[in-house]
């Protein structure tokens, strides 16, 4: 089996597991979870360091530090907004 | 070395999940947002590890710059703004994506048809379309540009052409039918796609912004799973792969509390007045009532039920409002909120800016769990909503039947606040305003909430 078909049955069984948690998360929550989801695809990064490490040329590496800023914008923006919010939600 | 970094992903995968999970209670939400904050830093520290850096100053300026712009951006936006930052945020990390798969690309101009072929161009196609589709619905959503539809004769044929130029710009940059230098193709491929992205947001009206958010945060998703298929890598596919999930999850409850498909909202061009008499809106006479008159109708009755809508958010009276909740409750009145899934800007958007007023969670309700309380319930007060309590939902020729909404007509007072008759989003008078058993609390939210604070405060 090739290594996108792995990746495939991955990313289907990813989606499918990602459904069932995030189906039950409520309503009242669905701003965090979006501005979570967001710091979540910041994962971007990962791929935008292998690529700025590799990166020949100046074409390359501005496209590798352009994606890294975009990413890193996402992780620490996404978690500390999520962050922000949620600690707002209290029960009194 | 190479299994135990694999292994970090897996652990970090498998941490995202569990956080996620931790969002299906408001108790545990913040220690889930920590546990997806820890997966990603075990995940970039594993990627750190295992790529041979030749020079860090590059990926240190990148981090400086976003983590800079990033953190200033969460600690200081309004929560009525959030739609706003998420929806910019989508864009960061589609272009991301994005800039992952070109980066790619001009490191094999000739790659060719074949898997990594295919993947980059998904992988640049998604992520340029979610780049530019977010920036334009955060101009719309901070009144960069108008809100309004922008529509043209033959839109959809002219997008769908434009998106049949993309795919066929894709397969030439691979060297298919076209011989040309795959990296000028590449160039043009990118651009036209950047420009679907703008041509499929454009259209579409600023109370479906909820709807088209959640949307692109699902593709900002997709894209990392598309820059993960690029690079062989699997957690980036595993993340990517639940935020799109998550994303369509929401679409999909969006267009649910709208009643409207998704092909309606991308396609519609929905809104104004279309059918409707408007000379005939806000004709009919009403019950006026004021403050004074409106604290004695909540004072002393035992069930309240608030009904919070976008103008609530726009007038900024949530503050006020929650006084007159505390009021309330302090003289034994049992007081519930119930919010429609389209309240705000975006999904759980008015539950946010309740939090923040300090209204206590487990006060906050959604359309199923409260639905079938308004008919024990002694008075609603509904303050700056419309549609969502429109009763024609229920008229099967209604150009909102089958929209969900609030059946508020079933308690036994329903108090309008509202600045005047004039009609919802949708362009439609409302029974409800006419009703015996409607009172209309007419002004601006934010004062009259100040108004009732005090009348409430003066109740013997």
């Amino acid at each position: 089996m090739g290594e996108l078909m792995i990746g495939l049955y991955v990313f289907v069984l990813a989606t499918l597991a990602g459904r069932e948690v995030i189906t039950k998360v409520p309503p009242t929550l669905h701003t965090p979870l979006m501005s979570g989801a967001n710091a979540i695809s910041g994962i971007a990064i990962v791929g935008a360091i292998v690529v700025a490490a590799k990166a020949e040329g100046t074409l390359q590496t501005a496209l590798g530090i352009a994606a890294i800023a975009m990413a890193t914008v996402n992780v620490v923006g996404g978690f500390m907004v999520t962050d922000r919010m949620l600690s707002m939600f209290r029960k009194r | 070395m190479e299994t135990f970094i694999e292994l970090v992903y897996l652990l970090s995968a498998v941490l995202f999940v569990v956080g996620l999970k931790r969002l299906q209670s408001p108790a545990t939400a913040r220690g889930g947002n920590a546990l997806a904050s820890l997966a990603m830093l075990l995940a970039i520290v594993a990627t750190v590890v295992d790529t041979e850096i030749l020079t860090w100053t590059g990926i240190l300026v990148g981090v400086a710059i976003g983590g800079l712009l990033g953190g200033v951006a969460a600690r200081r936006v309004e929560m009525t703004d959030m739609p706003q930052l998420v929806g910019i945020f989508n864009g960061f990390g589609g272009g991301a994506s994005a800039l992952v798969a070109i980066a790619e690309f001009t490191a094999n101009p000739t790659v060719g048809m074949g898997t990594t072929g295919v993947t980059i161009m998904i992988g640049t196609l998604i992520g340029a379309v979610t780049f530019t589709g977010s920036f334009v619905a955060f101009a719309k959503l901070q009144g960069l540009m108008t809100g309004n539809p922008i529509t043209f004769p033959g839109q959809n044929p002219f997008n769908l052409v434009v998106f049949l130029g993309v795919i066929f710009l894709a397969a030439a940059s691979l060297g298919v039918a076209l011989s040309a230098d795959p990296m000028v193709l590449f160039w043009i491929f990118l651009g036209t796609a950047l420009l679907l992205g703008v041509l499929i947001v454009i259209p579409i009206g600023g109370a479906d912004m909820p709807v088209v958010i959640s949307l692109l945060n699902s593709y900002s998703g997709l894209a990392a799973s598309a820059a993960g298929f690029v690079i062989g890598n699997m957690v980036l596919i595993i993340s990517g792969a639940l935020v799109g999930a998550s994303g369509l999850i929401l679409t999909q409850l969006m267009c649910k509390g709208m009643n409207r498909s998704l092909a309606n909202v991308a396609f519609g061009g929905f809104g104004g007045s279309a059918g409707v008499d408007r000379a005939q809106i806000g004709q009919r006479p009403v019950r006026r009532a004021d403050a004074e008159a409106v604290a004695a109708e909540l004072g002393y009755v035992n069930s309240v039920v608030v009904v919070p809508g976008y103008g609530l958010a726009v007038a900024q009276a949530q503050h006020e409002l929650r006084k007159v909740g505390d009021l309330l409750e302090q003289r034994g009145v049992d007081v519930k909120y119930a919010i429609h899934p389209v309240a705000g800007r975006m999904p759980g958007h008015m539950n946010v800016l309740l939090a923040e007023a300090d209204v206590s969670y487990d006060k906050l309700f959604d359309l199923d769990e409260i639905n079938s309380d308004f008919g024990s319930t002694d008075a609603v007060l509904v303050v700056g909503a419309n549609d969502v309590v429109n009763p024609s939902a229920r008229d099967p020729d209604s150009i909102i039947a089958g929209m969900p909404i609030l059946d508020v007509d079933a308690a036994r007072r329903v108090i309008i606040m509202k600045r005047s008759l004039s009609p919802g989003f949708a362009g439609i008078d409302n029974d409800l305003f006419y009703m015996e058993h409607t009172l209309m609390f007419f002004g601006d939210a934010k004062d009259s909430m100040a108004d009732l604070v005090r009348e409430v405060r003066e109740l013997a």
